[in-house]
């Protein structure tokens, strides 16, 4: 199967997928994707895109050999693609910075963005500052809490950070107004999208920018291993981070990949954020795939420790990949997350995002079920300077547990 | 003919515009929606555009947002929502359309919500997040039902988009009068007039112009342009008002009576 045959030219990734946008919006994502597809086939924007990912964001980021963490799980060697060292602090910017450029070809002047960890904010608002663009982002109000220092960092970038405090006050909530604000000001706005998701053609771009991740991962672990990797592993929330990892492998049968979605309390509690597990088949935001939602199509609530993985709707692409079972699909919780962020900290000297602990979490688990001759990826999609609020506040929270049962809590990290 | 196709046929004839009012269904409660609606028909309304509501009303303002909320904390769902209309068909005949977003009609099934919609006695349907392009399935089961499914065209709509738009679409067509989100407004954007007279000139079916109608100078503008007006969020507001049901009618009364009157002049 050609992977690059997806979507086709309604959008679709097997029944997934697809443009189901208020009509205000359909001229506008026609005008998107024409233009997407002529700067595609355009080598001066190729050129213009590859210098400021190699001097603004300081691509490539490097495949690392995670020594301590392969010993201490006595398995599989393990390898941390190094996005977390990206300006900016995530993969994000991968998407920000080409969508930009597109918007700027586009001659819109005016830039919004919905962030959940703030990490897609952070991002948009460099790329706008860059090219001097003004630049809303809308956020949760809960979001905006638990992610603070990126508040301030988007206010230092110039960026107006709009608190969203309708429905749950996380990143869903912060899509719907934004998507008001695109509807009321489509003529010089461009809306950047931050995932795998929404309305076509934003799976298929934000797939484009994020791609690179996995071609650089295989350039680089040839070099250094002179073989391709047999296991890749990244957090699934909306799926850029993912699906820019996992699509240069897609065609290579050898190389299994684990998306990891988030378990909040438990799957088994109804409170997470794990669509593959708890979803069924919806639309929300333009895009038809796996929703967290009631018998009645009722959008549900979500819970995760990670504000990025907090949101009710999986990317189009990963639900076909994951109905074909080329793609599996599991779980990491708060805790074990926590866990994972404590533990890459002390063991690498990196303070992981929380959304990447949940993929470092499943590498924990699974590393040491492999043989040591077996090459694992984890997607170290961002860094965690951003969750220190929310880290500390947990930490306190299993300080109370531990003293009340007389018992050190394992993996946390050192108060 | 549908009591929609039935209702602008007669209008057409009388040289009358349709007045069509939005309102949320369950609010402020079930009982009060039926009453609702049938004195929004005393006061000459048409065609009744019925709320269903959805958690994420992301082409709403406010208002709207408030009293699709507040249905589902009332816990309207698939039954009580078809329960009021078979309850207001007892009383009615007046053509009710669903108004709502995507998910939750296709979470019920497109075939099953068309059948009960159709026995419930509703005539046609329209979801905001539905474009032309993805609704072949409903198009045909709405055919199969004689549902109208009407469809939206906005100021930004291109000439070939509408093609497709009034190809698609049955009833009438919805103008959104302005690129935005449901809510009041002052007055209407710049190039209104042309725009609206273009679509009127290209649609074979009935044109009504909705999004921010909220006084009867936009309602006599709208007339002299196309079949009909919404009016949405300045009644929906008047329903999320904490005040006794009779003072509600009374202000719902006062509102809509000057609006509907324009529409029930001889137009040319």
């Amino acid at each position: 199967m050609d992977p690059g045959q997806f979507p086709d030219k309604w959008g679709r990734f097997g029944q997934f997928g697809g443009k189901y946008a208020p009509e205000v919006l359909m001229p506008a994502l026609e005008e998107l994707e024409t233009h997407y597809l002529a700067l595609r086939e355009n080598p001066a924007f190729a050129a213009e895109l590859d210098l400021h990912l190699k001097e603004f964001v300081g691509r490539p980021s490097p495949l690392y050999f995670a020594e301590r963490m392969t010993k201490k799980c006595g398995g599989a060697k393990i390898y941390l693609k190094r996005e977390d060292l990206n300006h900016t602090g995530a993969h994000k910017i991968n998407n920000s910075l080409g969508q930009v450029l597109i918007a700027r070809h586009m001659g819109k002047k005016r830039i919004i963005a919905e962030t959940g960890a703030g990490q897609h904010g952070v991002a948009t608002a460099s790329a706008a500052a860059k090219f001097d663009m003004e630049c809303v982002i809308y956020m949760g109000r809960v979001d905006m809490e638990r992610q603070a220092p990126n508040v301030q960092r988007m206010h230092l970038l110039g960026a107006t950070v709009v608190p969203v405090e309708s429905g749950s006050r996380t990143l869903k909530d912060a899509i719907n107004e934004a998507i008001r604000d695109w509807v009321t000001n489509i003529g010089e706005t461009h809306y950047v999208f931050g995932s795998a998701l929404g309305p076509h053609p934003y799976p298929r771009i934000v797939r484009d920018f994020q791609k690179i991740i996995g071609e650089e991962t295989e350039r680089q672990m040839l070099e250094k291993e002179k073989r391709l990797p047999d296991y890749l592993v990244a957090c699934v929330g909306g799926g850029s981070n993912a699906i820019g990892m996992f699509y240069n492998f897609l065609d290579k049968p050898s190389v299994k990949m684990i998306g990891v979605e988030a378990g909040g309390h438990g799957v088994l509690t109804g409170l997470h954020a794990a669509r593959f597990a708890g979803g069924t088949l919806g639309v929300l935001h333009g895009a038809k795939s796996y929703v967290l939602q009631t018998k009645d199509g009722q959008i549900a609530e979500t819970h995760s420790i990670s504000a990025g993985l907090d949101y009710a709707n999986v990317g189009p692409e990963h639900a076909m990949y994951r109905d074909l079972g080329r793609i599996q699909y599991t779980s990491a919780t708060d805790e074990e997350a926590l866990d994972a962020f404590g533990q890459l900290s002390r063991l690498e000297g990196i303070i992981p995002a929380l959304e990447s602990s949940h993929a470092v979490a499943e590498a924990l688990r699974l590393a040491p079920t492999l043989s040591p001759d077996k090459l694992l990826v984890v997607n170290l999609s961002g860094r965690g300077d951003k969750d220190m609020a929310t880290v500390i506040a947990a930490m306190e929270e299993v300080k109370k547990t531990a003293a009340s049962k007389g018992a050190a809590a394992p993996g946390m990290p050192r108060p | 003919m549908n009591r929609i196709d039935a209702a602008f046929a007669r209008l057409k004839e009388s040289r009358k515009k349709a007045f069509v009012p939005y309102i949320v269904a369950g609010v402020p409660g079930s009982d009060e929606t039926v009453e609702i609606v049938l004195e929004l028909e005393r006061l000459g309304a048409d065609v009744i555009e019925l709320g269903y509501p959805f958690s994420d009303p992301m082409a709403d303002g406010v208002v709207n947002q408030a009293a699709a909320n507040r249905a589902l904390e009332l816990g309207v769902d698939a039954d009580a929502y078809f329960a009021m209309v078979a309850k207001i068909r007892e009383r009615s005949q007046i053509p009710i359309l669903v108004f709502s977003y995507l998910n939750p009609i296709f979470k019920l099934g497109f075939d099953a919500f068309a059948r009960r919609a159709k026995a419930a006695g509703m005539d046609g349907m329209l979801l905001v997040d539905m474009p032309v392009e993805e609704s072949l399935d409903l198009q045909a089961i709405c055919k199969r039902e004689d549902l109208s499914l009407i469809f939206l065209a906005a100021p930004t709509t291109t000439p070939e988009r509408l093609e497709k738009v009034l190809q698609g679409g049955t009833g009438f067509l919805y103008y959104i009068s302005r690129t935005g989100i449901t809510g009041e407004q002052a007055s209407f954007q710049q190039d209104f007039a042309a725009k609206v007279a273009a679509i009127k000139k290209a649609s074979k079916l009935p044109v009504v112009v909705g999004f921010g109608i909220s006084t009867p100078d936009h309602v006599r503008t709208v007339c002299g342009l196309v079949d009909g007006v919404v009016v949405g969020s300045a009644l929906v507001r008047r329903t999320l008002e904490k005040k006794p049901f009779a003072d509600m009618l009374a202000d719902i009364k006062a509102l809509v009576a000057p609006l509907a009157a324009p529409t029930k002049e001889t137009w040319n």
